[in-house]
């Protein structure tokens, strides 16, 4: 009785989570858009708009549900709920503090690429079933880059695997801070296991993990379909793209799995190259600064900060860097990426013989 | 390759700092707003954004905004309506038999406004109305902000005859004409 409770109130909190997330980001979002580019962002709903977002979402909640009449009815109702539901899913495996993970995997993170990409079947269900040239040329579009991606980020991913030997996301977080159960080396010289802090994270184990992390964190832009990769939604030439046919609750559950994408992106990336929940503060002598700030609380604290940080990075991003033409997406993931994800994950290999051991 | 990649990615390290120096500038709004201000131009930081109905720009007094007529010096000539590109003034005019009195700049009024009719709707702010005023009684004012919920509420009547005195005029010179005839057939 007391399981099944609690495999209700989990994902109940996770999707409030995303809800608030969402709403939150969005809000984020508009306000960096704006100071960016020298405006004010949403000012009228509240104090300095504040529950904009919110009167969005009532919105969006009232409308009515619309189906075009040359849609394929099925598909298009399923659209939504596939796209939303594949993101849902892999936050089950994400840990958000010491022995704090929704479920504890041992393949974890193969779990969340397996699940990832059935976002990709959402998107080309949505545009295939509005029955509408712009909504089929975005999904075509976002089912070419996605695919394409998808190897970048499997790539950095195993490299950095090849370095913890684990795809337990809850064991990759901890032997990243000093409740690590092996030997951990700063650039593979000094014994950090002690120290912690952000010494012991695994972007720093290795100097080409540095560049394993870049590539992941541009791919996975691909991945969640945001600008500078947003051309299978790219407002100005296809409307919404995908979803430009989606209105009311359809719509709004559309744009909860764009975000919600983002910041398990954002998380993923956390977990497996910045300490997931481990402290950035590492031990200096006297000052146990690392063992002060680890914990349950600190580390949903810190999963949270650092996630919202990348997330904003994100939104930094997008709010400067024009749209990749097509074919100039192509060129950076396969000539560009790829080699080098290769080659990251070729001195992982010599890395993990040659100086781990 | 390896060329253009390098400068793809230096060149987007100078956007997103640009960027975000903007971000950070944003905690300031421009406080000069008034852009007859000598130093208005060197002040390019900061948020631009003027919160329209809480705060409003300075602008001249006569600047290219809504119409607005001077009934009293006007002579009813239709100049105006008819250099006006998208016709919406609309003047109907009344004959008098005698002159009806001089405007400010000594103009001879011969003609009453029956009905003086501006559409802002319709009206495209060229000023070419202000231009052929003869009595310069048609001009440019300084309000722009005269927005609201009927379109027929952008019509704007400048006449100040009540119907009964049109109708009384009319007749006056209904009358005055009918004499005239009558005295032409003696």
């Amino acid at each position: 009785m007391i399981d099944l409770l609690i495999h209700i109130i989990i994902p109940l909190a996770i999707f409030s989570f995303i809800a608030l997330f969402t709403l939150f980001a969005v809000y984020a979002e508009r306000k960096i858009a704006g100071f960016v580019q020298d405006r004010l962002g949403p000012m009228e709903t509240g104090k300095y708009g504040l529950l904009q977002t919110i009167a969005d979402i009532l919105k969006l909640l009232q409308k009515e549900f619309i189906t075009p009449g040359a849609a394929d009815k099925v598909l298009f109702a399923l659209a939504p709920v596939i796209i939303f539901s594949a993101v849902f899913i892999g936050f089950s495996v994400m840990p958000w503090a010491p022995g704090f993970i929704p479920a504890d995997t041992t393949t974890g993170l193969f779990f969340i690429m397996a699940v990832v990409s059935i976002d990709a079947i959402g998107i080309l269900m949505a545009g295939w079933g509005s029955n509408n040239k712009y909504s089929l040329l975005g999904a075509i579009r976002a089912i070419a880059q996605m695919v394409s991606y998808e190897i970048p980020v499997g790539l950095s991913l195993i490299a950095a695997v090849m370095i913890t030997q684990t795809l337990n996301l809850n064991d990759i977080a901890f032997n990243q801070g000093i409740l690590a159960t092996e030997q951990i080396y700063f650039f593979g010289l000094w014994n950090v296991t002690k120290v912690g802090g952000f010494f012991a994270w695994n972007i720093l184990q290795a100097p080409h993990l540095i560049v394993v992390y870049l590539i992941f964190f541009i791919a996975s832009l691909a991945e969640c379909n945001r600008a500078p990769f947003d051309i299978p939604e790219a407002e100005s030439e296809l409307i919404g793209g995908f979803h430009t046919e989606y209105g009311g609750i359809r719509f709004a559950f559309v744009f909860l799995a764009e975000y919600a994408m983002m910041f398990l992106v954002a998380m993923l990336g956390v977990v497996i190259f910045l300490g997931g929940w481990n402290t950035p503060l590492p031990n200096i002598g006297a000052l146990k600064l690392a063992e002060w700030t680890t914990g349950l609380y600190w580390g949903i604290f810190w999963t949270l900060t650092k996630s919202l940080f990348i997330v904003g990075v994100q939104m930094w991003i997008r709010w400067t860097l024009p749209r990749f033409r097509a074919d100039q997406l192509m060129n950076l993931c396969w000539k560009v990426m790829i080699p080098i994800a290769f080659l990251c994950m070729a001195i992982s290999g010599i890395w993990r013989i040659l100086v781990m051991v | 390759m390896i060329k253009t990649t390098i400068q793809g990615f230096t060149t987007a390290v100078k956007g997103l700092l640009l960027t975000v120096r903007h971000l950070f500038r944003a905690r300031k709004a421009r406080t000069s707003l008034d852009i007859r201000d000598t130093h208005y131009f060197d002040k390019q930081q900061g948020v631009t954004t003027v919160q329209f109905p809480k705060q409003s720009m300075p602008i001249p007094e006569v600047a290219r905004y809504q119409l607005d007529v001077e009934i009293e010096d006007c002579i009813v000539c239709d100049l105006c309506a008819k250099a006006c590109p998208v016709d919406c003034i609309a003047i109907e005019a009344v004959k008098s038999p005698e002159a009806i009195g001089k405007t400010s700049d000594g103009s001879v009024k011969r003609l009453y406004a029956a009905q003086f009719d501006i559409d802002m709707a319709k009206c495209m702010y060229c000023g070419l109305c202000t231009v052929v005023c003869p009595t310069e009684c048609i001009t440019m004012t300084d309000q722009y902000d005269r927005s609201s919920t009927k379109l027929t509420d952008l019509i704007y009547g400048f006449a100040e005859m009540s119907d009964q005195e049109i109708a009384q005029r009319k007749e006056e010179w209904t009358k005055f004409q009918a004499d005239k005839e009558a005295a032409k057939k003696k």
